[in-house]
């Protein structure tokens, strides 16, 4: 990509990575600024309506969409650090407005230009630098929404591939839920804790310095399930700030 | 059966702490998911043949009135008598009235969900007849007064040992600990009770439109004694099972056992079309067949119409990280997992089994499995917002998803309640316990946020 035809990325950095890590919003501004995109950050985002649409309160989910649709309406592209929020726009925003003439055309196209953060990288952008650096072995978890509904697991393996220093290890069931599953976690917290157990041992056992994944809802609830296992010494990191590394 | 599923949190519960529960449920990723893939490996074109397994199924319930009428005519010219039930209680009725119009005393049985879903054999016990389930499964199950945990192995959640102790006690014999020789002693008291029995009764994987005929994919072999031997034999099938040719039938057989056991084929497949003809060497006398409905032309021309599609091979539970987890007794009914998270509900109420489709993560691995694309997840979402609809979930979560809709639609809004809670799940952090977080926090540290939100700090680096 070069300056004149660098497209006009919209960053939706989703509500976890606003309330929990901004941090990997802006290692994904660096690694689409680094691939030459001109990045814009809509002010006024909020969340793409998952946790309403999933909870069975569609009306809710259909609002966000079309304020979602709004604020991203000059953007070429919309890149989302999260599999899971990228599937809801790509995937079930077409199924919330498959009745609705007035508007289906419009969410059409907002998610058939919505990609995943590393497909996008992998697609569009030719990565040939990245800015991070990752000393040590890494585990790469398959996160469920990513895999299955955008078939998201060669890409973020291809730019770890290119990570100075980094070397992946694959850990047993890599594409096996880790629990979390939104408010699942909390409703069923026993049978989640269970899963992200199963989760933690599958990591253990490839001994890597750290477990790597492109949603922060799965990296929260195995980073919980790790402390409170005792484990302090696996790192967890989302892709997106591992390829970016710490900022200068 | 009577449904169990409002304790379904208990018994998972207890489920996760049941170590033995828990080692078997530690075999399922051997015995059915790797011998799942190696079998699909041996397809040319698995997804080919999944669209072309879907379509069929779709084909047959679009208009399942005529195929049922054609299997129906098919049927009584082959020499059966088809019966028409509506409710679990119109099946068990019309089985005690053939038993006795054929004075019957002892029946055996073939494995069969949808006697389950009637409680067929608790029935007939009560009205009198001796009823012998002849999988050994089953007939484990049976002993010991439980129900199954899973469609296809009803008794994966049993060992060995409790196994051995259950025959000791049961049959009176020295106890036994070499499975093959456990399976030695089952025979010989099954054995008889084959030669011995009046009537058989047996499920169905298909019911052949074309030819009126009743398929059985079975591993046991007691499936054909149970429908060959006794004078009479009663197949009892929900209306969905019908395809309209056997060559439908031959397509979807590929993907039966591969989904469901990991097989090739089974080791017996029966095509049991009408009674004993001249100068046959066996087969029944009589043969009826029960058509079963109870809720199921209900989801006809709905959005619930694809889980009419299911074949029973139990891929989804078998994929199904929180049934791999809990096991199949915390659903509380007959079908257990994803499956079952769709089925409870709509057969049994459902407002008796609230948390089945909210007991998901979506993970999707259900649907990539399932070999006639039965959408899973789309539908227990559905049935999420049925609940919603029917006020059947807290008013804490109805509360909680309405506020957070509101302010999820006001950016301003959305952007201090943000900041305040970054900066009190920070202040926070590093305790063990948090109102309204104590299911996560029972089993997992509390996350701790950067302390200020993305929005803030991109403002602050980004002034206009």
């Amino acid at each position: 990509m070069n300056a004149a035809t660098a497209p006009r990325v919209g960053l939706f950095v989703t509500c976890l990575v606003d309330l929990m890590r901004p941090r990997i919003g802006f290692a994904a501004l660096r690694l689409l600024e680094t691939a030459g995109c001109r990045v814009v950050v809509p002010d006024a985002q909020t969340c793409c309506g998952q946790p309403g649409y999933n909870a069975g309160e569609f009306d809710s989910a259909r609002a966000l969409a079309l304020k979602l649709a709004d604020e991203f309406a000059d953007c070429e592209y919309v890149v989302v650090p999260s599999g899971s929020c990228a599937g809801m726009i790509r995937v079930h925003y077409p199924t919330l407005f498959a009745h609705d003439a007035i508007h289906r055309e419009r969410v059409a196209q907002l998610a058939a230009r919505t990609y995943e953060l590393t497909d996008f990288l992998v697609r569009f952008a030719n990565v040939t630098a990245l800015p991070g650096r990752f000393e040590g072995t890494l585990t790469y978890h398959d996160a469920c929404s990513g895999l299955r509904e955008l078939g998201i697991q060669r890409q973020p393996r291809a730019l770890l591939a290119k990570l100075p220093g980094a070397k992946l290890v694959e850990m047993p069931d890599a594409t096996t839920c880790c629990g979390f599953g939104g408010t699942f976690s909390n409703k069923y917290g026993e049978i989640s804790s269970a899963m992200a157990g199963r989760k933690c041992a599958a990591i253990g056992q490839t001994g890597a310095d750290a477990v790597v994944a492109g949603d922060l809802g799965c990296l929260l609830n195995i980073e919980g399930r790790l402390r409170r296992l005792g484990d302090d010494n696996t790192k967890v990191l989302h892709v997106a700030e591992v390829l970016a590394g710490e900022p200068e | 059966m009577q449904i169990t599923s409002a304790e379904f949190k208990r018994k998972a519960s207890a489920a996760l702490r049941d170590t033995q529960l828990q080692h078997a449920l530690g075999r399922m990723q051997s015995h059915f998911v790797d011998k799942r893939a190696a079998a699909m490996r041996e397809l040319p074109d698995v997804e080919a043949l999944r669209d072309a397994a879907t379509a069929i199924r779709a084909r047959a319930l679009r208009d399942l009135d005529q195929y049922l009428s054609q299997f129906e005519r098919a049927a009584t010219a082959a020499g059966a008598e088809v019966h028409w039930a509506e409710t679990a209680e119109d099946a068990n009725r019309i089985i005690t009235e053939i038993a006795r119009a054929q004075s019957v005393r002892k029946i055996v049985k073939s494995k069969s969900m949808v006697t389950e879903e009637c409680a067929l054999n608790e029935h007939l016990e009560r009205e009198g007849f001796e009823v012998v389930e002849t999988d050994l499964g089953e007939y484990i199950l049976q002993l010991a007064h439980e129900p199954p945990s899973h469609i296809v192995a009803p008794v994966m959640h049993k060992n060995k040992a409790e196994i051995a102790t259950l025959f000791e006690e049961k049959h009176r014999r020295p106890r036994l600990d070499d499975i093959a020789a456990l399976v030695g002693e089952a025979r010989e008291i099954l054995r008889p009770h084959f030669l011995t029995a009046d009537m058989g009764i047996s499920g169905a994987n298909f019911l052949i439109a074309e030819t009126g005929s009743v398929m059985l994919f079975t591993n046991e072999g007691n499936g054909r004694l149970a429908t060959t031997l006794p004078r009479v034999h009663v197949a009892i099938a929900g209306i969905e099972k019908v395809v309209p040719t056997l060559d439908d039938a031959a397509v979807l057989a590929r993907l039966l056992p591969r989904s469901a056991t990991g097989q090739s084929i089974t080791n017996y497949v029966s095509v049991l079309t009408g009674t004993r003809r001249d100068g046959d060497l066996d087969g029944p006398q009589h043969m009826h067949i029960v058509l079963l409905d109870n809720g199921r032309s209900r989801l006809l021309g709905t959005s619930m119409e694809p889980m009419l599609r299911c074949i029973r091979c139990g891929a989804c539970m078998n994929h199904c990280p929180v049934y791999q987890n809990i096991g199949g007794h915390a659903y509380g009914w007959v079908y257990p997992g994803p499956m079952g998270a769709v089925l409870t509900p709509l057969y049994a109420g459902i407002e008796k089994s609230v948390d089945l489709p909210n007991a998901s993560t979506f993970c999707g691995a259900c649907v990539a499995v399932c070999p006639v694309k039965i959408p899973l997840t789309d539908l227990m979402r559905e049935l999420r917002s049925r609940q919603l609809a029917q006020g059947l979930r807290s008013s804490a979560e109805r509360w909680g998803l309405r506020a957070w809709s509101w302010a999820a639609q006001r950016p301003n809004v959305y952007a201090w309640i943000a900041r305040a809670a970054a900066r009190l799940l920070r202040r926070l952090s590093g305790r063990r316990w948090l109102p309204g977080l104590s299911n996560w926090t029972g089993g997992r540290d509390v996350p701790t946020p950067e302390g200020r939100t993305f929005r803030e700090l991109y403002r602050d680096r980004h002034p206009k």
